[in-house]
């Protein structure tokens, strides 16, 4: 369990304690993969399913190997295309696999709700691993505990997201967490990538990137899918990144000298961010990588394991 | 006298009549006989008793899909017109886009002797606007009118072509149909799921704007300037329709409308107090509360004609899936009028205007011989129990299919008696 949750599925749900409670765990988790033998016995014995309808090579990685390290088996369940050109639905793949007896099945899937729909039918444990344009919970959380990590604290931070925000699961994971830690969030992007009520959710929304990152703590780069080039919502990757890219110069001129880069990967080198930027002193995103087994090792053990922070380090 | 039956003592609400009161309905030989304050009972007469119910015309629904021909398995003519009765309907107006589409006379005579055989609700079938519901060629509109069709509709699909509305909204003058429109711009709405807005960012399922619905509906206004004929906008939902459509009806333009029961009862934030269930997924979608206020309003003021429910069975095959997967719809001919009931319960409708818009409203939109109990006509009739509540359990209802938003709810009012032609067909004293 997190809190009161018995699934890891949207972080609207999710308390500031809640939040907090996954990403102090995720603080001991890191430290075991600083180890010499990266294993603990936490989760021997459990089987995590890793259910994937969508591509996706960093959060599965991360998911399993979460689960190796914890000792858990994992099996990885890969569809290239979705349930219903299958045809077998959603509901019966996964009571199909949960038959097998999982203790967690991990899904990413195209449509929103997906993970919900499946966490309704099935007894065990269910964490999204991304659905639609909804949320990426674990992406959200492993944000907050890399900014965390990087800045000190949230409280009084301000962080900008930059791009695709209406297609983004992870723009909304992340506008749902960090202002429950005390972070203040702009949205950055063209009109077109805007989706329609967002400041709803507790966002500032600009259009301008220099305005959007000017004394932002942190600045969070989307990736800019090129299937949007045809929606149309944008001309084309060029005007894109002469407008809303960060390159080495507008980072030198416009962000302050703390102010740290993001991104949920996978990059577009040279379109969202020039290299030079992406690999530069300013970005964390490998940490992210890294943190993002931490995190992952802590909801697994959460909603697997124990019920306590102490069962970390082993109970066999 | 064995075929006489006295209504006594409810209370008579017939729009059409401008009758409200505690009156006695006497139905002889399938007919109206009278509607009076003081009637002589004769001997032998059957006696229904209508103490505290409401005593209307039957309900009269322009916009069901009975799914007959072609796939059974969610409804057929019978499961549908009994499911209708069972509602206070006693006339359903079948939408064509069966399997095969009713664009022919021979889909249509099909549909009508499935109704026969059933004897329950008058089924009147609607026939495409264009042949195959391909938006490109006419149908045939003056075999479907001779085959029984009442009016022309593509629905489910936007007539999309601007030049095809033209000719369909012309050429349906020759035979006094009107042409049922399904209003959406399909490039507007995408792969939509549901209305634009916050709840679908908040629940990353793609928004089908607003626009997309108010677009069509000022080009069929305009389209309906130059031709004449007769044009009905299917299930309004949206402040902007009702916007333009009250325009053009000042304008004197020969408009009617529809609206069904759940845009005026639910918004877009039910899909997500409900956890994504498709029992919330139709389309239009649901929309704004703001929408659905002037969507009241314009069901209040006349701008909207009819409450029609677009009955849309669909199986556990076809809902029992992600939120994007599913089809759209929503049955609703056994809910409708308690649903608008709570409307009323709520301040937010008249009785009177609720009982219109159920009876003579759609009569006239599509110039039916329904909806009244004036002398002479038709005894379709139903007899409701307006302080009856009662909880929706989809598998009680008569519909084939269980796609109800309503499921679980506690809703007030029932129909207690259906009477088709002088037939009791629905209620506890069908003998």
């Amino acid at each position: 369990m997190i809190g009161r949750h018995k699934h890891c599925i949207a972080l609207a749900e999710f308390s500031r304690e809640e939040i907090l409670e996954v990403i102090d765990l995720a603080v001991s988790m890191k430290e075991v993969l600083h180890r010499p033998l990266k294993k603990v016995p936490s989760l021997r014995g459990k089987s995590i399913v890793n259910l994937f309808f969508e591509a996706s090579t960093r959060t599965r990685s991360s998911f399993e190997i979460a689960a190796k390290i914890l000792s858990a088996d994992a099996l990885n369940w890969t569809s290239a295309s979705s349930s219903v050109t299958k045809g077998e639905t959603l509901v019966d793949t996964a009571k199909n696999l949960e038959a097998m007896r999982p203790d967690v099945l991990v899904i990413r899937h195209s449509a929103g709700g997906a993970p919900r729909l499946v966490a309704e039918r099935v007894g065990c444990s269910v964490v999204s691993a991304g659905d639609g344009a909804h949320e990426h919970p674990s992406q959200g959380l492993l944000d907050c505990f890399t900014l965390r990590e990087k800045l000190g604290t949230l409280e009084g931070k301000t962080v900008a997201i930059v791009g695709d925000i209406s297609h983004s699961r992870v723009a909304r994971s992340d506008l749902h967490a960090l202002p429950k830690l005390g972070a203040k969030v702009r949205l950055c992007g063209p009109p077109t990538m805007m989706p329609a009520g967002i400041e709803r959710l507790g966002a500032t929304v600009h259009h301008d990137l220099r305005e959007a990152v000017d004394g932002a703590d942190a600045v969070i780069m989307l990736r800019i899918q090129h299937e949007r080039i045809g929606d149309p919502l944008i001309p084309n990757t060029r005007e894109y990144s002469k407008y809303w890219g960060l390159n080495a110069k507008k980072a030198e001129e416009w962000l302050k000298p703390s102010c740290v880069i993001l991104h949920p990967g996978p990059i577009n080198r040279g379109v969202e961010l020039s290299p030079e930027v992406a690999d530069g002193p300013r970005s964390v995103i490998l940490d992210q990588v890294q943190n993002g087994v931490a995190v992952r090792m802590a909801i697994l053990y959460l909603l697997a394991g124990g019920s306590t922070a102490e069962g970390a380090e082993g109970k066999a | 006298m064995s075929d006489v039956i006295f209504i006594e003592g409810g209370r008579v609400i017939d729009p059409a009549s401008g009758v409200d009161g505690v009156r006695t309905v006497v139905v002889q030989g399938g007919r109206i006989a009278e509607v009076g304050e003081r009637v002589e009972r004769p001997h032998g007469a059957r006696v229904v008793e209508a103490r505290g119910k409401w005593v209307t015309p039957g309900f009269v629904d322009l916009h069901v899909h009975l799914r007959e021909p072609g796939q059974e398995y969610k409804e057929t003519v019978a499961t549908g017109a009994r499911a209708a009765v069972a509602g206070g309907f006693t006339t359903i107006c079948a939408m064509p886009n069966t399997k095969p589409v009713n664009d022919s006379a021979s889909v249509t005579e099909l549909v009508l002797a499935r109704a026969a055989q059933a004897g329950l609700a008058r089924v009147l079938p609607v026939g495409c606007i264009s042949r195959a519901q391909g938006g490109e060629d006419l149908a045939e509109y003056g075999e479907l009118k001779a085959a029984g069709c009442v009016a022309v509709s593509d629905d489910g699909r936007p007539v999309a072509s601007s030049g095809l509305m033209r000719r369909a909204l012309e050429y349906a003058r020759a035979f006094g149909l009107p042409v049922a429109v399904h209003e959406e711009d399909p490039v507007l709405a995408g792969k939509g799921v549901m209305h634009e807005g916050p709840t679908s960012t908040r629940l990353g399922l793609k928004g089908i704007p607003a626009a997309a619905e108010d677009v069509m509906v000022v080009r069929d206004l305009a389209l309906l300037e130059l031709t004449g004929g007769r044009l009905h906008l299917q299930h309004v939902s949206t402040k902007g329709a009702v916007r333009a459509i009250r325009d053009a009806k000042k304008r004197g333009l020969a408009v009617t409308a529809e609206a069904t029961p759940h845009h005026l009862a639910l918004t877009d934030e039910d899909v997500g107090a409900s956890g994504y269930s498709t029992d919330f997924k139709m389309n239009p979608p649901l929309r704004s509360a703001e929408d659905v206020k002037a969507v009241r309003e314009g069901l209040a003021d006349g701008t909207i004609d009819a409450i029609a429910t677009d009955h849309a069975p669909h199986s556990a095959v076809e809902k029992d899936l992600e939120f994007d997967a599913a089809l759209n719809g929503i049955i609703g001919l056994e809910t409708a009028f308690s649903v608008c009931l709570e409307l009323v319960r709520k301040g937010a409708l008249a009785e009177r205007r609720l009982v219109e818009a159920l009876t003579a409203g759609p009569a006239r939109a599509f110039g039916l011989a329904a909806g009244t109990l004036a002398k002479g006509a038709a005894a379709d009739i139903a007899v409701l129990d307006p302080a009856a509540e009662w909880t929706v359990d989809p598998a009680r209802l008569h519909s084939r299919s269980r796609n109800t938003p309503w499921k679980g709810k506690r809703l007030p009012g029932r129909c207690v008696l259906t009477l088709v032609g002088g037939r009791i067909v629905h209620g506890e004293s069908r003998s």
